[in-house]
């Protein structure tokens, strides 16, 4: 069951020939239209912030320096490691694992669900899990918060049915935000587990059934192994985009606290207009992502299997 | 056959996810014939905000914007799906090679840059290298974000293919390109149907990219009814919401019978 | 005379429509104009209008400073905007003669500090912010900031403010009657201070949303735009504006003319178009605010007019506009507020 990457062998030998020119497209389109604009946001991190947005063409680590060193409300106590950023990451981190998990525990079976589901119908349910993405995500947002509010028509409903006696406070509080989450980026899972799921070889799980192994521990120890790249594809495809979320988490939360992508709008949308240190917070950011992607890369390059 | 395959919940997981999914939707649906303005109070079924889509003062811009949502969502989806398939081919299937660690982050990339930031770099790296913005410079942008979402499904499908088949065809002297389309194409397919419809909502979608790189007088439909959400959704926004969605199931069922088709012929 | 006179306009602008006098591409707030004025201005002009939108005013600034100077005529800014855009050189001056309306800007707005003189700007609309109250829930005295900072037992945990550091600094300053720019260290410590306490009983921080949590009932008290609050009444909502003892906030709106602009003399136009009462009346029955512009009251529906929102009581103290603060004084006030948002 090694990876398609492990595949090598003659394989390796016929696509390493054209590698270059399939790679190509990629690396252009990113390279100029991603990495450069990014380049340029790096030099901004280090440049002077201009007044109430903009940037003067002054090297400096002044927004390194507000990142991570603390100098007391008016600048004057001795320097301590400032913790207000570290904890907005960190909460922004923790918020967008637990969406991940969620995420997966329900895009998995659902995944399965319509892996199995007869050839013919199958595109048929991945336009299902889609469509609802056709209308905005502000749209949806609004419209979930309407559903879930103190008078909205869910407490409404399980009032009326005598299951709970007062409304269920949700809007305004994390688990809205997990909610949220959730509900942005749940097909960014089922997807990718879907492509993989589709290719399943079942006579695996059959042999292991033969071999007297539960259904659970077969999906444990065979299923989930050799699905492993979709699992990880939608893991990254959930966990990234919602480190920068703030949009859903701002409606259904209440926007109380930063998370990292309200700080970092803030800091060009928002009244701050402190360009470098936005610029400064974003590097942070992408070189936590980047370490974790490549040290992912790495260790699937070394023909583990991916 | 039927027992490995079955697991007892999943079915209901799906159908719980698929309430969850449609719920919100059915609240705008609903709300679209709502005779009041007010999304509080219920005022009668009524076709008029539908009737203002289409005749009200601000008919021709929803139109316009609804036009280049569809078509820069199509064609971004399309050339990201190309991009992304085509480099897939090189990581999965090249085996190692120098640099095959900074590419996966580099395609990756989109993904890990926030948003804002994307959007005011790419518009003074875009004014920086005199290109105008309008149509082309929202297509752009689009293609670049959506590479990632394109890649990982059709790059995780692709891990799960051994290299055997298209060796076979090759033994059997198959050029390398009918080896691709004949044998690995098909074999990769629900990845690339995956990445593209991922590709193609998240291009639907976006807001904060598209307002800075968009030029004047151009609108796509996250920003032209961007304002009225925030404030409460509008009703005439609930009514275009709802006819996209009835575009898409137009869509949905014109696969369904398509492939449905597709199979008949195969046999 | 008058059925003549009209004709005469319509013939005119008939003629106008059927030459395209060119275009004019502004940039305004999300809401804020009706379409049917925008309508009624190519109608007499024949110029083609594009309207692009933005969210907040800083939103506006960072993409004009990114890239977009050049792409517009006009744009809507706040006072304090204003005053920082003419510094930041991204705006073009007008004599007076140039807009044959000038005249009709009323005379308490037409020295303003952030624009001396009006050079570059013209009113929008102005309006202040304060608070409203569901009085469903809370009928008692609500003539005082304590309401949002320091709030009765009923309101706490059910209290929106805006999502918004000028506005709810600004109006912190004035719940402990201190100065906005202030560098007196006891008194950013206290408003900090306060806004920490405050915070506790804060349900949600949200500017477009300020409506719709009221409309809706997610909050029973809310920072709010005195315009917004009459919207949320209208929508049946039993919502109260305050203008509470301690003061608000005051501010003005902007139509300014931007530097580089490609159709200046359609800008100005545009400009004098608005400037026009029947017009600027348009806006206000639209956006439920003030015009800035005498003569608007024959056109004013009789509910904007007479509303609460934008008829203060007699004892109603005197409204502050948001202050620039240099910038190292707005670095402690950034710090404040990171440090409650933190």
């Amino acid at each position: 069951m090694a990876g398609g990457a492990a595949s090598g062998g003659t394989q390796g030998r016929e696509y390493r020939a054209v590698a270059l020119p399939l790679l190509l497209p990629a690396w252009l389109v990113i390279g100029i239209f991603m990495v450069l604009p990014v380049l340029l946001m790096g030099v901004y991190s280090f440049l002077t912030k201009e007044f109430r947005g903009g940037v003067i063409w002054d090297f400096t680590l002044a927004a390194y320096d507000q990142f991570f060193v603390y100098r007391g409300l008016f600048g004057d106590e001795p320097p301590t490691l400032e913790w207000t950023y570290i904890t907005i990451f960190w909460r922004s981190i923790w918020q967008a694992g637990l969406a991940t998990a969620l995420c997966l525990a329900v895009g998995f079976p659902t995944a399965w669900f319509i892996a199995t589901r007869p050839v013919r119908t199958r595109t048929m349910w991945l336009f299902l899990i889609t469509v609802p993405y056709w209308v905005n995500l502000l749209i949806r947002t609004v419209s979930l918060k309407f559903l879930i509010r103190d008078n909205g028509p869910l407490n409404e409903g399980l009032m009326a049915l005598g299951l709970i006696d007062g409304p269920l406070p949700l809007v305004n509080t994390n688990l809205a935000v997990q909610l949220g989450l959730f509900y942005s980026y749940l097909p960014f899972m089922v997807l990718p587990i879907y492509a993989a799921v589709e290719r399943y070889d079942f006579a695996l799980s059959e042999a292991a059934a033969d071999l007297y192994a539960g259904r659970w521990t077969t999906l444990r120890e065979i299923v989930l192994p050799a699905v492993r790249p979709g699992i990880v594809a939608g893991a990254i495809l959930v966990f990234v985009p919602s480190l920068g979320a703030f949009l859903a988490p701002d409606l259904l939360g209440g926007a109380k606290t930063y998370m990292i992508g309200s700080l970092i709008d803030e800091q060009f949308r928002g009244s701050q207009g402190n360009w470098p240190f936005g610029a400064a917070a974003a590097m942070i950011l992408m070189t936590l992502v980047l370490i974790a992607l490549i040290l992912y890369a790495r260790a699937q390059g070394r023909g583990r299997p991916a | 056959m039927r027992g490995v395959r079955h697991y007892p919940g999943f079915g209901a997981v799906t159908a719980g996810c698929l309430v969850l999914l449609y719920a919100p939707l059915v609240v705008i649906a609903v709300y679209s014939f709502n005779g009041s303005a007010s999304i509080t109070q219920w005022g009668g079924f009524s076709w008029r905000w539908y009737v203002d889509v289409f005749t009200g003062p601000e008919s021709g811009r929803f139109g316009q914007a609804a036009w280049n949502s569809i078509t820069i969502a199509l064609l971004a989806a399309t050339a990201a799906t190309v991009i992304a398939l085509s480099a897939a081919l090189a990581m999965v299937r090249a085996g190692s090679f120098r640099g095959r660690s900074a590419t996966f982050a580099l395609v990756n990339l989109p993904l890990m840059v926030p948003e804002i930031i994307t959007a005011v770099a790419t518009l003074i790296f875009f004014t920086a290298i005199g290109l105008r913005t309008g149509y082309l410079t929202i297509l752009i942008a689009h293609i670049t974000f959506c590479i990632p979402f394109a890649y990982l499904p059709i790059a995780a499908r692709m891990q799960g293919i051994e290299g055997v088949y298209e060796q076979a065809a090759r033994d059997l002297y198959a050029t390398r390109w009918q080896a691709f389309r004949l044998i690995l194409l098909p074999l990769v397919m629900p990845g690339v149907v995956s990445g593209y419809l991922l590709a193609f909502i998240i291009s639907l979608d976006d807001f904060i990219i598209t307002n800075f790189v968009k030029g004047a007088g151009m609108e796509t439909l996250p920003t032209a009814i961007f304002g009225s959400v925030k404030q409460g959704i509008k009703p005439n926004i609930m009514a275009i919401s709802t006819m996209l969605l009835a575009v898409s199931a137009i869509f949905v069922t014109l696969s369904y019978f398509i492939n449905r088709v597709g199979q008949r012929a195969r046999g | 005379m008058r059925l003549l006179t009209t004709t005469a306009a319509a013939i005119v602008a008939l003629a106008g429509a059927a030459q395209a006098e060119g275009k004019l591409s502004v940039y305004h707030w999300f809401e804020y104009i009706p379409q049917e004025l925008v309508d009624k201005f190519t109608a007499e002009t024949g110029i083609e209008v594009t309207i692009d939108t933005y969210d907040s005013n800083e939103a506006m600034l960072a993409s004009l400073k990114a890239g977009k100077m050049g792409q517009y005529d006009v744009a809507v800014p706040g006072d304090y905007m204003v005053q920082i855009m003419a510094g930041e050189g991204l705006l073009d001056t007008f004599a007076p003669a140039e807009i044959a309306n000038f005249g009709n800007i009323a005379p308490q707005w037409l020295d303003v500090p952030f624009d001396p003189g009006r050079q570059s700007s013209i009113p929008y609309q102005w309006g202040s912010t304060s608070f409203s109250v569901n009085r469903d829930v809370y009928p008692g005295d609500i003539g005082s900031l304590a309401i949002i900072f320091d709030p009765p037992a009923e309101l706490s945990g059910k209290i929106n403010v805006l999502d918004s550091q000028g506005e709810v600094l600004a109006l912190g300053s004035i719940y402990l009657g201190i100065p906005q720019c202030s560098q007196d260290r006891a008194q950013l410590k206290a408003l900090n201070d306060m806004l920490l306490a405050a915070k506790t009983h804060w349900a949600s921080f949200g500017s477009d949303t300020a409506k719709d949590v009221l409309v809706s009932g997610d909050a029973a008290a809310g920072m709010i735009y005195n315009g917004f609050s009459s919207k949320a009444r209208a929508e049946g909502a039993n919502v109260e504006y305050a203008y509470p003892k301690e003061g608000f906030v005051v501010w003005m709106d902007n139509v300014v003319l931007l530097k580089d602009a490609p159709n200046r003399d359609n800008a100005i136009k545009f400009m004098n178009f608005l400037l026009d009462p029947q017009n600027a009346a348009a806006v206000t029955n639209y956006a439920a605010y003030t015009a800035g512009v005498t003569g608007v009251e024959p056109f004013l529906d009789e509910a904007i007019r007479t509303s609460p929102e934008n008829n203060p009581p007699a004892d109603a103290p005197a409204g502050s506009f948001i202050a620039v603060c240099d910038e190292e004084t707005q670095k402690l006030y950034d710090a404040i507020w990171t440090n409650l948002k933190k």
